[in-house]
């Protein structure tokens, strides 16, 4: 059994005052691919933000590597290898293609991924990258986004909702870029409103339906019976 | 040949201006925060650099070695320890506390140096003058302008080819995504209101070898300042060297018509400007 990179012990999160996750348990495992796939509301989004730091929680229900950090600040989570490909992008609009992959950058750790290799990787992004980022389209946009957490050489990527928004083929593109990526170790957590693309890319998967786990198998075990269960709540 | 005089040397009155301002248009362009205290912090970086002349014997100008760090210094202080507590969704905290630093600093001030007007010596730099044709420029006028020139060039190339800067921009596009970069926005917000410290040093000092100065006038340079960032457009640094000129010019014209109207001037050029383009002359493209 691989040791698990990062643990959720019982996470309860707060959306604000509304309580999101009730007891979430959930481990990663090095160098795997976890989907995390769930109806709206179902607390996906709640669940990244709090393993990120941007969403407070006590310290002990959240361990990366062994150390508690559910309590730790988000600029601490990143320097220890924990990056996130945010839902609906998020670029800083006042920075350039470059300077938002280079701001990636900044927690300055080794690793193989740097301007060039992201470059090479999405090489449409070397030819834009004097403009703003804001004049891209939505998928030149998406490939920004993954190249910024890239740049940080995480050992945990997380991707929230990546296919949001961007055409078919588009999304087809993006996935087809996500073995690279990967591939080399990184452990990710792919959250995904596309079941299909979901279980493609990933070894396991866990279900969340109003705010607690109502699936998790391996990716190629699960039916679409218990898939739909676990989604809906339906008998 | 009174009237082209004056719009000179309002031209060189608004550097200074622009150094009221700049400070201030850099806060609240990184972290949405509008200093209230603004104009007696500058009156505090004239007293400081007082003190050091009085103390180590040094030209005015000199003292900027001491005072700009120190203002940098308490900068930060002031931001980690105070102002960070106040910022969030409401914009009403960081107001009423600035509020109260303004009148705290205001106090103290007076505690330590009394309500006696002061001045630095800046020897023949006070008087000194170039001729240029008929006009007769002042010396220090022109240095306060080049100056004025030099710090916002200097701002305007850390903001836009600096890590610090892309750090700065980050920041004040979106905090969490920041964070998500491994910024620390506390400290990133406390570097901001260094180097904004660091300006009002500079401000203070020259203002303090121009005129004399005494605890209760940091709201007029206050407002000074406020007109100059908003004339030239929230978050444009140029724009705010060119705010302050035109404030600049506005007085010494209307103190030229009329010795009593120079004030007055002043803010009726900023409310026919805010009147007719309420967002400045140059607002930031996008935001």
């Amino acid at each position: 059994m691989p040791e698990p990179i990062l643990t959720l012990t019982g996470l309860n999160a707060f959306h604000g005052d509304f309580q999101a996750l009730y007891g979430v348990d959930l481990e990663v495992n090095e160098g795997e691919v976890l989907a995390i796939i769930g109806a709206n509301g179902a607390g996906k989004t709640t669940l990244l933000r709090s393993i990120a730091g941007l969403i407070g929680n006590e310290a002990s229900q959240i361990t990366y590597r062994g150390r508690p950090i559910g309590n730790a600040r988000p600029d601490v989570v990143a320097k220890m290898g924990l990056a996130m490909v945010p839902e609906g992008r998020q670029l800083f609009p006042s920075l350039s293609v470059e300077e938002n992959l280079m701001i990636g950058g900044r927690v300055n750790r080794a690793g193989p991924w740097n301007l060039r290799r992201v470059y090479d990787l999405f090489p449409i992004l070397e030819e834009r990258k004097a403009q703003a980022s804001t004049s891209l389209s939505g998928g030149q946009q998406q490939m920004v986004a993954i190249g910024r957490a890239l740049m940080a050489n995480p050992d945990l990527i997380m991707f929230d909702e990546i296919s949001l928004g961007l055409a078919p083929v588009i999304i087809r593109d993006i996935y087809k870029a996500l073995p690279g990526i990967v591939g080399g170790g990184m452990s990710a957590v792919i959250v995904e409103q596309d079941i299909t693309k979901a279980l493609a890319v990933s070894s396991r998967v866990y279900c969340l339906q109003e705010g607690r786990v109502s699936l998790k198998g391996r990716s190629d075990a699960v039916s679409r019976e218990d898939i739909a269960r676990a989604y809906f709540g339906v008998e | 040949m009174d009237f082209v005089n004056a719009v000179v040397q309002g031209i060189l009155l608004g550097g200074l201006y622009a150094l009221f301002a700049a400070g201030l248009s850099l806060i609240f362009g990184v972290m949405r925060l509008v200093n209230i205290a603004h104009g007696d912090l500058i009156v505090l970086a004239a007293y400081l650099g007082l003190t050091t002349t009085v103390v180590l014997g040094v030209h005015p100008l000199v003292a900027l070695i001491v005072v700009v760090p120190v203002m940098a210094g308490i900068g930060y202080v002031l931001q980690r320890g105070v102002l960070n507590h106040t910022l969030g969704d409401d914009i009403l905290p960081p107001l009423l506390v600035t509020f109260g630093l303004s009148v705290i600093i205001q106090n103290a001030l007076l505690e330590g140096y009394s309500a006696d007007p002061q001045k630095m010596d800046a020897g023949v730099l006070e008087t000194a003058s170039v001729a240029l044709g008929p006009l007769s420029l002042g010396l220090l006028p022109l240095l306060t302008f080049a100056i004025a020139v030099a710090v916002i060039a200097a701002l305007q190339w850390t903001f836009y080819r600096t890590p610090l800067g892309r750090a700065f921009r980050a920041t004040s596009d979106n905090q969490d995504i920041a964070q998500l970069m491994g910024l620390n926005k506390r400290h990133v917000f406390g570097l901001a209101m260094a180097l904004a410290l660091a300006v009002t040093a500079v401000a203070g000092i020259l203002l303090g070898i121009r005129t004399s100065f005494d605890p209760s006038v940091g709201g007029g340079r206050l407002i000074f300042g406020f007109e100059a960032v908003i004339i030239g457009g929230l978050g444009n640094l140029w724009g705010t060297l060119v705010g302050g000129v035109i404030l600049g010019v506005a007085q010494t014209v209307g103190a030229t018509i009329n010795p009593g109207w120079q004030l007055l001037a002043g803010h009726i050029a900023f409310l026919v400007i805010l009147a007719v383009r309420p967002n400045g002359l140059f607002p930031r493209i996008s935001g």
